[in-house]
């Protein structure tokens, strides 16, 4: 698939923005802090309806404007779908596919479908699990959309449970208020051990993608692997860390020893202790884990070799490219890393690229150019 | 802290339902720099509703007399009782005309976050109707959203201990959704094939 055009209203640094785009590469050039990644995180936000830098809807609205409107035309199979979202801080987003308004933004996921790049990628391999969760629930998404719903609620019903902890740690009567905590157990455990079931289906099937686009990258290693660390108690725990995917319920049920041995502590704390939110994916090369011991080019190597293993996947699952992103990210990658990537990328539908300097792009990414000036975007 | 009569406002408004120590603040002081007509209003409401309006002793559904329409109507079935969880989802049901039995309304539904335990729900009330009715079946009518299947869930386990049969409106009602806006014909196929809970 690809986008046809890109047209912003008080998103971010532009009151307006129309960016007509084609198949092939495009690049934005333009000094730091004139507005090219604002350009492609639109681009994004429309995908995931999330921006890759901030978790918070209202900097993604210009100053001084009350909302912001992306919209863009996309192209899949040759049919073209315009799509329309409205972004409004603090109250409902809106969006609309074709002419029809949609009972929840949600709807739109599935319309575009992007894997972005950026620095802050970075981050996939030396920072805290938070984003390696992120990683996969939101290639779940891309993949099927549908899983967005799940994670939405299992956020909700985690939210409640935590309430309900929290309220017990203070009550004089603990037992009376964990009464009904069953019923946040059933829930929870319900959600949770498919998003678990889900992630493990998901990293099966990303794996063989993963040791491909790594050894690509980095020039010959394939000794990239993951290993879902799950926060389960007993024996399943070590099972799913071996690579196997067990069934749904046979989660589920894990998920309810776990909660009732560790009642004690989640009262104490007043959180739920188990679960998809506690888990991580550990990234290794060979033996050793990648957090702490691979060099910064092999953590390069890593979070890209993860980011094309999931373009591959979404190519050969959805029967078209999902349109890549790459944002910011040849200044950050040595002579051959950058030349090996714009091979890899080659025939990918659509790329669009962000540099500060030109040069850094490899010459035979050749394709349209914009110049980004101060929140204005001119062909070249 | 402040004043006196300042707090004790901000301490009120602060028990009400969805309202939070800072919203209370905030409600509290517009209140102080509003139009006092405005606020003269608001406690003539305040008042009228709470002398005009009143629930109905055995259901809860909103009423005028000690009981409700429905609970005084002969015609309902007795073995039949509906639980939902606001007077406004009977509205709802009885737009389908597919219920003919009786109702229950809890109040609200169970939501830890907004400090809502089944305690603070009519549910020792519904035991004890159950325990003096000749009910032979409950269906689970709160909203299909988390804290309606939540308070399904705990309703359903308490009841079927209880040895009551339960069941709960088929899906096919919008998820995260409102009885309230969910359309006739999808919530008369809801009850046609609603489901008996056994797990
Ligand atoms: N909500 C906003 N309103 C106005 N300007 C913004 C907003 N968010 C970001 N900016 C401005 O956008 C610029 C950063 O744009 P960005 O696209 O990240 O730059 P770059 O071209 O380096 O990728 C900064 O100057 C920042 O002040
Ligand atoms: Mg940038
Ligand atoms: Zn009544």
């Amino acid at each position: 698939m690809h986008l046809r055009h890109l047209t912003l209203a008080d998103f971010r640094s532009y009151e307006s923005a129309e960016v007509p785009l084609a198949p092939g590469i495009t690049t934005f050039v333009g000094r730091n802090g004139q507005g090219k990644t604002n350009l492609v995180e639109a681009a994004y936000y429309l995908a995931t309806l999330g921006s890759h830098r901030v978790a918070q809807d209202a900097p993604l609205v210009r100053a001084g404007a009350e909302q912001a409107i992306v919209r863009a035309a996309v192209m899949r199979a040759e049919r073209e779908q315009r799509l329309e979202l409205e972004i409004n801080p603090g109250r409902a987003n809106r969006g609309r596919l074709g002419k029809a308004p949609l009972g929840r933004p949600r709807e739109l996921l599935g319309a575009v479908r992007t894997v972005m790049f950026a620095p802050e990628d970075l981050a996939l391999v030396k920072a805290d699990p938070a984003g390696r969760r992120r990683f996969l629930d939101e290639l779940l998404v891309a993949r099927q959309p549908r899983w967005a719903g799940a994670r939405g609620d299992y956020d909700k019903i985690l939210k409640q449970r935590n309430a309900l902890l929290k309220s017990a740690r203070g009550a004089p009567n603990r037992a009376a208020v964990l009464e009904s905590l069953p019923v946040w157990d059933t829930h929870l455990a319900q959600v949770g051990a498919n998003l678990i079931y889900a992630r493990l289906r998901l990293m099966q099937d990303l794996q063989p993608y993963l040791a491909t686009a790594y050894e690509e990258v980095s020039g010959g290693a394939s000794d990239a692997r993951t290993t879902y660390r799950s926060s389960l108690h007993g024996d399943l725990a070590q099972t799913i860390a071996c690579g196997e995917v067990p069934q749904v319920e046979e989660i589920e049920s894990a998920m309810h020893e776990s909660f009732a041995r560790q009642q004690a502590a989640e009262v104490d704390r007043g959180l739920t202790l188990v679960g998809p939110h506690r888990d991580d994916l550990e990234l290794r090369l060979g033996a050793l884990p990648a957090k702490g011991y691979a060099s910064h080019g092999e953590s390069w190597s890593f979070a890209l070799g993860l980011k094309l293993a999931a373009f591959t996947l979404l190519r050969h699952d959805l029967d078209t490219d999902p349109v890549l992103i790459l944002d910011d990210v040849f200044a950050e990658l040595d002579a051959g890393r950058r030349e090996r990537l714009a091979e890899m990328i080659g025939d990918a539908e659509q790329v669009l690229i962000t540099a500060a300097v030109g040069a850094d792009v490899p010459a035979q990414l050749t394709g349209a150019t914009f110049e980004v000036v101060k929140g204005a975007v001119h062909p070249r | 802290m402040y004043e006196g009569v300042v707090q004790d406002l901000i301490d009120e408004l602060g028990r009400l339902p969805g309202v939070g120590p800072k919203s209370a603040q905030r409600i509290a002081f517009h209140l102080l720099q509003a139009d006092p007509a405005d606020v003269r209003r608001l406690t003539e409401v305040l008042t009228v509703v709470r002398e005009k309006v009143r629930f109905c002793e055995t259901c809860f559904n909103v009423a005028e007399a000690q009981q409700c329409r429905i609970c005084l109507d002969p015609r309902r079935d007795v073995r039949l009782l509906c639980v939902v969880e606001e007077p406004k989802d009977i509205v709802a049901m009885e737009r389908t005309r597919e219920f003919h039995g009786r109702y229950h309304v809890l109040g609200g539904a169970i939501s830890p976050i907004d400090g809502i335990g089944p305690d603070d729900l009519k549910i020792t009330e519904l035991v004890r109707r159950l325990g003096a009715e000749p009910v032979d079946e409950v269906i689970l009518a709160t909203n299909p959203n988390l804290n309606g299947e939540a308070t399904a869930t705990y309703l359903s386990r308490l009841l079927r201990s209880m040895g009551i049969t339960v069941s709960r409106l088929a899906s096919g009602l919008p998820v995260g959704g409102d009885l309230e806006y969910a359309d006739e014909v999808t919530l008369g196929r809801a009850f046609e094939g609603r489901r008996v809970v056994d797990a």
